[in-house]
């Protein structure tokens, strides 16, 4: 009866989707700080800084 | 071995042995804890918050980590309904966990009763940019400006047909699902995909209804040429854990 759902060949991107923006959120004094954190603005500064690192990989500047 | 607990979703009452061999953030041994049927699927959490929130910040450690919640949450799916958490939720023992179960235990009922035999489904629109490269401007200037011109309006028109044709296949998917919800349309540097993408929307579908689902989404997009479809999952129901929302289509 129930399908699978499976955790293979998905793509980040989507699981980053439901991750940052779904799921049940709970913040109060039960949690540590993590989950206070705005974790879709980690997400977008993970990110810019993937892209940056890529364009300076690019232009082969990497240490 | 630290104290402090990540939970990744609240299932109801899968025999406790079936999570045996299943492992979490950093290989942790996932555990349940158990409140009258409900159970909060939790392992041990990185033990130096810092570092993990400073993990977090980076790309392929973000994966890492996200990867590794959706393992969990998925693999528990196969066995019970889930109500999944959001990534990094961490509680500073199990007492607080079990804290937490006996607190909510109301909400929790209903989110797992609104949620048992229904899988999301994502369904994920582009519009692709289909105009013909322009010809040399072989004849005059004037002909080509013309044609220029032309090719604008073309694609003016072209936006405002696929805008409404995605309002109409929301729709229509929105009134065969339980309910429905919007992700922010994904950039192309982290997705790769080609094409703007203008719908990034999940579905609440009664399990065995998924073939129908996804069949259902190909065939209305199939009928509007500058569009194109990518259906994920079924995946757990990670967008729809808010309690009732009430805007349900």
């Amino acid at each position: 009866m129930t399908r699978a759902v499976s955790a293979r060949n998905v793509a980040l991107v989507d699981v980053l989707d439901r991750l940052l923006e779904g799921g049940v959120v709970l913040t109060g004094d039960l949690t540590l700080a993590i989950a206070d954190v705005d974790l879709v603005q980690i997400s977008l500064r993970a990110l810019i800084c993937s892209v940056e690192a890529d364009r300076d990989g690019a232009t082969g500047s990497r240490p | 071995m630290t104290a402090s607990r990540y939970v990744y979703a609240i299932g109801r009452a899968p025999d406790p042995t079936n999570l045996a061999g299943l492992v979490g953030i950093d290989g942790a041994e996932v555990h349940p804890i158990a409140h009258r049927e409900q159970v909060a699927v939790v392992s041990a959490a990185p033990s130096d918050e810092a570092a993990l929130r400073a993990r977090l910040e980076r790309l392929d450690e973000l994966a890492v980590v996200a990867e590794a919640h959706h393992a969990v949450v998925a693999a528990v799916a196969t066995q019970t309904v889930v109500v999944p958490f959001r990534l990094a939720t961490i509680y500073t023992d199990e007492h607080r966990v079990r804290e937490l179960l006996r607190q909510r235990y109301d909400e929790f009922e209903a989110l797992l009763d609104r949620l048992a035999g229904t899988v999301e489904v994502g369904v994920k629109l582009y519009v692709e940019d289909r105009s013909p490269a322009l010809a040399t401007p072989s004849t005059s200037g004037r002909a080509y400006l013309q044609q220029l011109s032309q090719r604008h309006l073309r694609r003016d028109q072209e936006w405002q047909h696929a805008a409404a044709a995605v309002e109409l296949i929301d729709a229509a998917l929105g009134a065969h699902a339980l309910d429905r919800s919007h992700h922010r349309p994904q950039p192309a540097q982290l997705s790769g995909a080609t094409g703007d993408n203008v719908l990034n929307a999940a579905y609440l579908v009664p399990t065995g209804k998924v073939t129908e689902f996804t069949d259902l989404a190909e065939r209305l997009v199939l009928a509007e040429p500058a569009l194109r479809v990518e259906v994920t999952g079924p995946w757990a129901p990670y967008s729809f854990t808010e309690p009732d929302r009430g805007d349900r289509p």
